[in-house]
């Protein structure tokens, strides 16, 4: 995100002469306006849901204060915590080792290492609890070999759930703080080195502060996944208010009392977009004319170098290799078992429904997050700004609850159609894809939009302004500036809505048309009853999909990663050069 | 890739999409909302065979279904509502989703006491939940016979039970206010909840108990019958519980069931009635035996393993499953009051 105040004060004057420019009256109105439209759209289902609050049970939030809200919230707390730092520490110490040093393997591990972005959480849960946990095979060892009160942590807790969610999250870290690595860092950490400053001085006084805003955007996509589960923790044992919310829904029947919590989870949503905000601070580091020289990594040689390997050989098998085996050979004894794999002949079914319903949100997000970003830079910035923030609240919404809310307004749509004399079609309003997507984008906005900001926020206004000065229209300045120049972040918006979209759960339940299963569905209901073995083939389905756009984006990073020498240079220069043709 | 490319390629399979759910109309047949998973396909393919109506099916949450066939309302496709959980069938019986039915054949095959008052619902499968133990480390005489027992600090540390979140443990705390009262209830459950290790599921309960971590523990039935299909030796046992009638917790032990009733707004109440119906009767064996449940009908034999291991003669508490459906948001509240996890 830009923030917009400095770059007044640096250029007050260009951007005043910007903005007597032809077209001008055209983007001051259709840039905020179209902002504001797909905003309206995220917030109504969620507002839909918050009249709840206008009539609030007193009673509950009494009865819950008593009893398990306070544990809940100090839960959510530790767990935030621990997930950010363990993810921003892993994240980030192996971006910088795969960015500044160069070691047995380093090419592979660059992309091997986002990986586990295909896994979803709630199955490296449960993978982990069955074969880590007291019951499984691990323990049962140990207990063997060291008698059977031989201490072993305790998987089905709070540290098991830190543990499984960092290794399922720190890729979001990773990737950002790569590019962010890739696109800003290098040129400047050279400058420090060859001013004097040692590695670790250079490293702290200039990358880390490069990096902070991509550190504080990983850990908020980070808090956001951790908040708003509900599947996994529940296989740790821990009580999240996510979890209170579920506990109410379902256990009491009270869909107001449930929506009345669930503004609780949105008060931590908004104190971790806050707190992103600080952490990324007022400053903003855009190159002037695109990217400029990369590192030239270091090369590391014998025991550091193999400890090096051995880093990223271990976070690669605990957060994607080991579990993968084990859904494996879960999904191999079950297909050669007597009762064979159940269900088999529709995998192909749920497939294609997981494709479809990725794709298209995928899609859409990343248009409207484009849309939305660039409004930032041609409409009036206060509107455009908080437009922005809105957009992102579906990300902090739990899934169920942002189903019910479409479910709410489409029905209430339909019902102001019929009074129209029109009405929708059948079952459009419920359990259409339509509606189904519509509860995905609203949903999964945020993620396309932090992506598309990250990647305009490196595009410096200064490139905006001097396009605009020479005469050139917004919508050409996306097409021909905003858009090649943050090509990567758009690839990365998609990568990210389409793998959060195959994993998503609660609003595919609810929402789905009807026989539209997904393979997540399908994971999630075997898995429920502890049918993990059967649950292990449609997980399988799921990694092996959404590997697919992780691939993308790894040769995307491969492709602007260093090759150790000139062609890296060549492609960080048809960049630069790329920029120079516009400006 | 180019971004356009992505973009069309989109839009077609969208496009393609619409279409193809657009398309013709099905012949009649009767469509399930279902919360039951398991086995249903092949009693549903069973039911077409014999009787030539087919059946499509919507597997999901009970919650997420239920607050569907609502929001639906009279345009929900769902003609038959399948659901576990006494809870589940009463509330959606409160929300008005289903519409009663005139059935002998169902008044017949279904126990009053697993069926609606008004005959909104009906239950079709039983599921004990009960006392289970660790059969290498407890001689018979140490093993507990009721629920109440498992309250007494001497199982502390040894005592493994389902987390609070999950239906079956709501539904047998709701029979224990039922029986107890509140005050006395809370009692009992805050006993529990000192002594056990709370777990995630039932299954994680059964291997706990074989691997040590506990020595007794309470699950249902039937996810000790699958553990035994894995392996027959498993040094996990079951217990009926409260089964002496001369003791003041005699009642029998706790049965949950799995039902459903036709929904309000359906669009063939009388396929939908013919399949509850069958499902009490002719298709007892095909929905109950795969996953080794007790059949609701009494003259229906129960399928083998469950019937050579754990019998069929035991003891069951008759109270109304509408009774502690009802109570279910009751015995969340107490579990918290509790501190039960």
């Amino acid at each position: 995100m830009t923030t917009p105040e400095v770059t007044h004060e640096l250029v007050p004057t260009a951007r005043e002469r910007v903005h007597l420019g032809i077209g001008d009256q055209v983007s001051r109105l259709g840039w905020p306006s179209a902002s504001l439209l797909f905003a309206a759209l995220v917030v109504i289902p969620v507002l839909f849901l918050a009249t709840s609050l206008l009539r609030p049970n007193a009673e509950v939030w009494r009865q819950q204060w008593d009893t398990r809200l306070p544990g809940q919230i100090v839960s959510t707390l530790v767990l935030l915590v621990g997930v950010s730092l363990g993810t921003v520490l892993l994240g980030s110490g192996l971006a910088w080792l795969l960015s500044a040093y160069t070691f047995p393997g380093a090419r592979l591990f660059g992309w091997l290492l986002i990986a586990p972005l295909a896994m979803p959480s709630y199955v490296l849960g449960f993978v982990t609890v069955s074969v880590v946990g007291f019951t499984g095979p691990i323990q049962g060892w140990w207990r063997n070999q060291f008698g059977a009160d031989a201490w072993f942590p305790d998987t089905e807790s709070m540290g098991g759930a830190i543990a499984v969610f960092t290794l399922v999250l720190y890729p979001y870290v990773y990737l950002l703080a790569r590019a962010a690595l890739r696109d800003q860092a290098h040129g400047a950490y050279d400058v420090a080195r060859s001013l004097g400053a040692g590695p670790i001085e250079a490293a702290r006084r200039i990358v880390l502060p490069l990096l902070r805003p991509a550190l504080a955007a990983g850990a908020g996509v980070v808090m956001m996944e951790t908040l708003t589960d509900f599947a996994t923790v529940q296989y740790f044992g821990v009580d999240t208010v996510s979890v209170g919310v579920f506990r109410i829904w379902r256990g009491t029947f009270d869909r107001d009392a449930a929506s009345e919590i669930a503004t609780l989870v949105l008060a931590f949503a908004l104190m971790i977009i806050g707190l992103e905000r600080v952490l990324r601070g007022r400053a903003r580091y855009g190159t002037a004319a695109g990217a400029d020289a990369g590192f030239a990594p270091q090369r590391l040689r014998g025991s550091r170098a193999a400890i090096a390997t051995t880093v990223c050989l271990a976070v690669l098998t605990l957060s994607f290799l080991a579990p993968v085996a084990q859904l494996v050979w879960w999904a191999t004894s079950e297909a050669v078992g007597p009762r064979g794999t159940p269900l088999f002949s529709r995998f192909l079914g749920y497939l294609q429904h997981s494709l479809l319903l990725a794709g298209v949100t995928a899609i859409v997000c990343t248009a409207i997050a484009v849309v939305v970003t660039n409004a930032s830079r041609f409409g009036q910035p206060r509107i455009t700004r908080l437009a922005a923030r809105l957009t992102a609240v579906g990300y902090a919404v739990p899934g169920p609850v942002v189903a019910i809310g479409v479910l709410l307004m489409l029905v209430a749509v339909d019902g102001l159609l019929g009074h129209l004399g029109t009405g929708l079609p059948g079952v459009i309003a419920t359990g259409s894809f339509l509606g189904l997507a519509y509860a995905y984008v609203v949903r999964f906005l945020a993620p396309g939009l932090n992506a598309t900001e990250a990647g305009l926020g490196q595009v410096s206004e200064e490139v905006t302004i001097s396009a605009r000065s020479l005469g050139a229209r917004p919508m050409e300045i996306v097409r021909s500036v905003h858009l090649p120049l943050s090509r990567t972040s758009i690839v990365t918006a998609l990568v990210l809505v389409a793998v959060d979209a195959l994993k998503e759960l609660p609003i595919v339940l609810l929402l789905r048309p009807f026989g539209f299963d997904t393979l997540s569905v399908w994971t999630y209901l075997l898995a429920s009853e502890s049918r993990y073995e059967q649950a292990a083939l449609p997980a399988l389905a799921i990694i092996v999909v959404a590997l697919v756009p992780v691939g993308l984006l790894s040769r995307q990073l491969r492709m602007s990663s260093a090759p150790e020498g000139p062609a890296e240079a060549a492609t960080i220069g048809t960049w630069g050069g790329r920029t120079d043709e516009f400006v | 890739m180019s971004l356009r490319r992505v973009v069309i390629l989109g839009a077609m399979a969208l496009g393609s999409f619409l279409l193809a759910s657009c398309g013709g109309d099905a012949d009649a047949e009767v469509v399930v909302y279902t919360g039951r998973h398991y086995d249903l396909e092949a009693a549903f393919t069973q039911f077409a065979e014999e009787t030539g109506i087919s059946v499509a099916f919507l597997p999901g949450t009970d919650v997420e279904l239920r607050e569907r066939i609502a929001a639906e309302g009279e345009e929900t496709q769902a003609d038959v509502f399948l659901t576990v959980d006494a809870g589940n069938l009463a509330i959606a019986a409160d929300e008005g989703l289903f519409a009663p039915l005139d059935s002998p054949l169902l008044d017949e095959a279904v126990p009053a006491n697993f069926r609606d008052p008004d005959s909104l619902w009906f239950g079709l499968t039983l599921r004990a939940r009960t006392i289970i133990y660790n059969s290498d480390v407890l001689t018979l005489d140490q093993v507990p016979t009721t629920y109440e027992e498992l309250a007494d600090p001497i199982w502390d540390g040894r005592l493994c039970l389902r987390n609070s979140s999950n239906v079956y443990t709501q539904s047998l705390v709701a029979s224990m206010i039922a029986h107890h009262g509140e005050s006395e209830a809370l009692r009992i459950v805050s006993g529990w909840a000192d002594d056990a290790e709370i777990l995630a599921n039932d299954t994680l309960i059964i291997d706990s108990i074989a691997a040590g971590l506990c020595d007794v523990g309470i699950a249902n039935h039937y996810y000790l019958a699958r553990s035994y299909e894995q392996d027959p030796n498993l040094p996990v046992a079951l217990v009926w519980a409260n089964q002496d009638p001369a003791t003041p917790n005699g009642r029998g032990t706790h049965v949950n069931i799995s039902g459903g009733g036709v929904t309000r707004y359906a669009d063939n109440p009388d396929l939908a009635q013919q399949l509850l119906e069958w499902l009490a009767t002719d298709g007892q064996h095909a929905l109950v035996d795969p996953n080794h449940e007790y059949p609701i009908n009494s003259t229906v034999a129960p399928e083998s393993l469950i019937a050579d291991r754990f019998g069929v003669g035991f003891l069951q508490d008759d109270l109304d499953a509408a009774t502690f459906g009802r109570l279910n948001p009751d015995a969340v509240r107490l579990m918290d009051q509790a501190g039960y996890e």
